[in-house]
């Protein structure tokens, strides 16, 4: 059944998962044959910004080697075939540009959710 | 100089639940850099940063083995601030609530934490400079 994944609560414990948890899920259930996509809302809007660059975490003598890189996991959530939506006045509300945001994310406005969330038989909030 | 004062930090979250834990990690290892001496108290879901049988693990989403994954693990972020401190001629108190740790299971810690109980932290916040919170949201 298709399913949508919502994610609206971003950043959440990507430095010690090395991704977003929602993402890395999909990612896994996907290869295993599941019919997704994903609606970017709230502050994971921000999910879609294509030049993040969040290395350089370092604890004591502890070096993070494998920083999240949070738009290219949806880059390549886009190459399954896994559609990727963003709620564009979130994207307003935060002052981010079209321009800066990873290729491919297609944006849908608030006033056209509901017409986009008929589309899906089943979601899922996170 | 005079040696900053001591600060003691309360830490709530589990591990690998929210970005404030990796915020926690950089405060303290700030403090240090700093030459304040930490406390920390480790209440409810914390109580698992510094369980001894945290694991890497490959990532087939990724893409990568379990060495080249490198998988962050609090309980080598609480090892590698002990360390930190020792270098530095630093104090680090980590005290975890024992009612806490019993309801998850788990007592098995690295090296350099203990268990205690609210009577701590009250002793912890009463010989630190200020206490920080940093409470599940």
């Amino acid at each position: 059944m298709l399913t949508l994944q919502i994610v609206e609560t971003a950043y959440r414990a990507t430095l010690e998962e090395q991704d977003d948890p929602v993402v890395w899920i999909t990612h896994a259930m996907r290869s295993a044959g599941a019919e997704l996509a994903v609606l970017l809302r709230g502050n994971a809007v921000n999910y879609a910004v294509a030049g993040q660059d969040c290395s350089g975490l370092q604890l004591g003598s502890w070096t993070q080697a494998q920083p999240p890189r949070l738009a290219a996991d949806l880059s390549s959530l886009l190459a399954k075939g896994v559609e990727v939506l963003a709620v564009e006045d979130d994207l307003v509300d935060r002052g981010i540009g079209k321009a800066t945001l990873t290729q491919g994310i297609q944006l849908v406005t608030r006033a056209r959710l509901a017409e986009v969330l008929e589309r899906f038989p089943r979601i899922w909030h996170w | 100089m005079t040696k900053p004062p001591p600060l003691t930090f309360v830490l709530m979250d589990a591990p690998f639940e929210s970005d404030r834990t990796t915020t926690a990690f950089r405060l303290l290892d700030a403090a240090l850099e700093q030459g304040h001496d930490i406390n920390v108290f480790a209440y409810e879901g914390a109580v698992a940063l510094s369980f001894a049988r945290q694991a890497r693990h490959a990532n087939a989403v990724h893409g990568r083995n379990e060495g080249d994954e490198a998988h962050p693990l609090a309980r080598e972020w609480i090892a590698a601030l002990l360390q930190k401190a020792e270098t530095k001629g630093l104090k680090v108190d980590w005290v975890n609530c024992g009612l806490c740790v019993d309801e998850r299971g788990v007592a098995e810690t690295i090296g350099g934490v203990r268990r205690g109980g609210p009577p701590d932290f009250w002793a912890m916040a009463e010989r630190a400079a200020n206490t920080l919170v940093i409470a599940t949201r």
